[in-house]
């Protein structure tokens, strides 16, 4: 005799239904190794090839897989071998070639982003490093799914301050080549301190050096769901009745999505990853980290507490998702992308919560500055100067970090950039208006730090 | 195997002839039933049905979309799903 419990049913409904719980992404990882020749052409045949017979079915199965449990699968995404390494064998290098094919694969297979377009750059670049690099800009304007990563920093080599200088050039190119769209290059382009290789969700996503041939990695969000299981708490509920309620919700989501990612891996015939559970908002009603901190008693996202409530929230997740999956890994916690959050929306247009209070947050939340539109006017120094010190905080503190934003052409503080879908739209937010030119004109490295006497 | 477990779950207005509606269909795509139970919760009729899958030669998509249909023509609203999702997310 099989048992069962009404109220579960009715609390996993409800979490689908009212409270918008969802599977983000199944991210197909897939190495590219095979792919070098000599001849980019050759090259650019040998990876579309690859990506159909690898990924022909992956939207055909995420929909059975949809069917089967009544949870919605939101994207279905790709994730490759930086393509600085694997372009870099052909005699005349041409990434935005490579970026095109990528492309081309992703809408062959029906996936709506293509991760992979990435250099690993902490320590320095090669040859092929640069000429991904200064491709970047071309490449995210003659694309629509293809997104770019950049890992210019670590905490075992230091901060790469060439490429930190170069980026700061770079978005701004990117966005400026697709002013028509308030630079929605620059939101797929991303750069990084302590990148992982086995993220699955998008700008970041690329097959790390050190996975297997290929395998599936899935991403669960839902932060609707802990919002209301926060505000179903009384308001005097103490902090470790909190952090018990978000690790309990965090296990059940991660619990869903590990069941659907071992379904999905079993059904394409490759092994499971990882389990990446990331509180991503979305603009929807309800979906929102900063609905979060109003639910934990904070007035708006950007109130004196809202690291502290960030930083709780973080920890609990992990806790919570770590007792449900041996294989949690990629980013792990909660997502602050200011344009995807109606709620951070909200709080940056009433100017409460501002660039450098989202700062002090990254400290403790799972990646970085995301998705903030600043003017478009930004000097390319004061860009690099902010993925300077973004980078400083992950290579100090041993976590991940992350830069992704737009410097919207055109725009100024006041006016609005809107991209639609997940990825939003943000007022532009005011920067320090402080030069940051003579420091970032220095170039170099800044070196790894100590790894004693930790104060 | 809870891999042929499956749960349906339908709300809404109480009227006649639901549970005969959706057992007769599940009878047709020859679905055993298990387990039923009734509730209503805030005014609002409630069922729980268990059934068993793994005897019928339908798959489980042709159930769903079968079930499905009859539940929209009695006005209700109806969840099936594979029992797994709640077995895995309730239990440590």
């Amino acid at each position: 005799m099989t048992f069962f419990n009404e109220n579960s049913i009715i609390e996993t409904i409800n979490m689908i239904k009212v409270h918008n719980l969802d599977i983000r992404t199944v991210t197909l990882s897939l190495s590219l190794r095979d792919c070098c020749c000599d001849n980019v052409k050759d090259t650019g045949y040998k990876i579309r090839n690859k990506i159909f017979k690898y990924a022909k079915n992956l939207c055909k199965y995420a929909q059975e897989i949809e069917d089967e449990y009544s949870i919605p699968i939101i994207n279905k995404r790709i994730a490759v071998t930086p393509i600085s390494l694997i372009g870099e064998s052909s005699k005349d290098y041409d990434y935005v070639y490579l970026a095109k094919v990528l492309d081309e694969a992703a809408k062959e297979v029906n996936v709506n982003f293509i991760g992979g377009f990435s250099a690993l750059v902490e320590k320095g670049c090669t040859k092929g490093d640069i000429a991904l690099l200064e491709s970047i800009p071309q490449a995210l304007k003659e694309t629509q799914r293809v997104c770019s990563s950049i890992n210019l920093a670590s905490t075992k080599a230091g901060i790469n301050m060439d490429a930190v200088k170069k980026m700061g050039r770079i978005i701004k190119e990117t966005a400026l080549l697709t002013k028509e769209a308030d630079g929605i290059g620059a939101a797929k382009l991303v750069c990084f301190c302590n990148a992982p290789g086995d993220n699955p969700f998008m700008a970041g996503a690329f097959h790390g050096y050190g996975e297997p041939e290929c395998a599936l990695n899935i991403g669960v969000s839902g932060p609707g769901v802990v919002r209301a299981a926060v505000e179903n708490l009384p308001k005097d509920a103490d902090f470790g009745t909190l952090a018990n309620k978000i690790k309990q919700i965090a296990f059940k989501i991660t619990s869903t999505g590990e069941l659907v990612g071992r379904r999905m891996a079993q059904k394409m015939d490759i092994p499971f990853g990882i389990i990446d559970l990331s509180l991503a908002p979305t603009p929807a009603i309800g979906d929102s980290v900063a609905g979060i901190f109003q639910a934990m008693g904070l007035e708006h996202a950007g109130a004196h507490g809202t690291t502290a409530a960030l930083a709780m929230l973080n920890d609990a997740v992990k806790k919570g998702g770590i007792m449900a999956s041996s294989y949690v890994g990629g980013l792990s916690g909660a997502f602050i992308p200011v344009s995807e959050d109606a709620g951070m929306i909200e709080a940056a247009k009433q100017g409460v919560l501002t660039f450098d209070k989202l700062e002090a947050m990254t400290c403790v939340c799972s990646v970085g500055l995301d998705m903030i539109a600043i003017p478009g006017d930004t000097p390319e120094t004061t860009i690099s100067g902010m993925i300077a010190d973004e980078m400083a905080i992950g290579m100090i503190n041993k976590k991940t970090t992350a830069v992704r934003i737009i410097p919207v052409p055109g725009k100024k503080v006041g006016d609005y950039a809107v991209y639609g879908g997940l990825l939003g739209e943000a007022p532009i937010m005011p920067v320090n208006k402080l030069s940051s030119e003579t420091f970032i004109n220095r170039g170099g490295r800044i070196p790894a730090p100590i790894h004693s006497l930790n104060n | 195997m809870s891999e042929d477990k499956i749960i349906v779950t339908i709300s809404g207005k109480d009227g006649i002839g639901i549970v005969a509606e959706i057992s007769s269909v599940l009878a047709k795509y020859e679905v055993n039933i298990e387990d039923i139970r009734q509730t209503i919760m805030q005014g609002c009729f409630m069922m729980f049905l268990l059934g068993d899958i793994s005897k019928s030669k339908y798959s489980f998509k042709e159930i769903k979309d079968a079930t499905t249909e009859t539940g929209k023509k009695l006005g209700m609203e109806i969840w099936i799903q594979k029992k797994e999702i709640f077995d895995k997310m309730h239990t440590i």
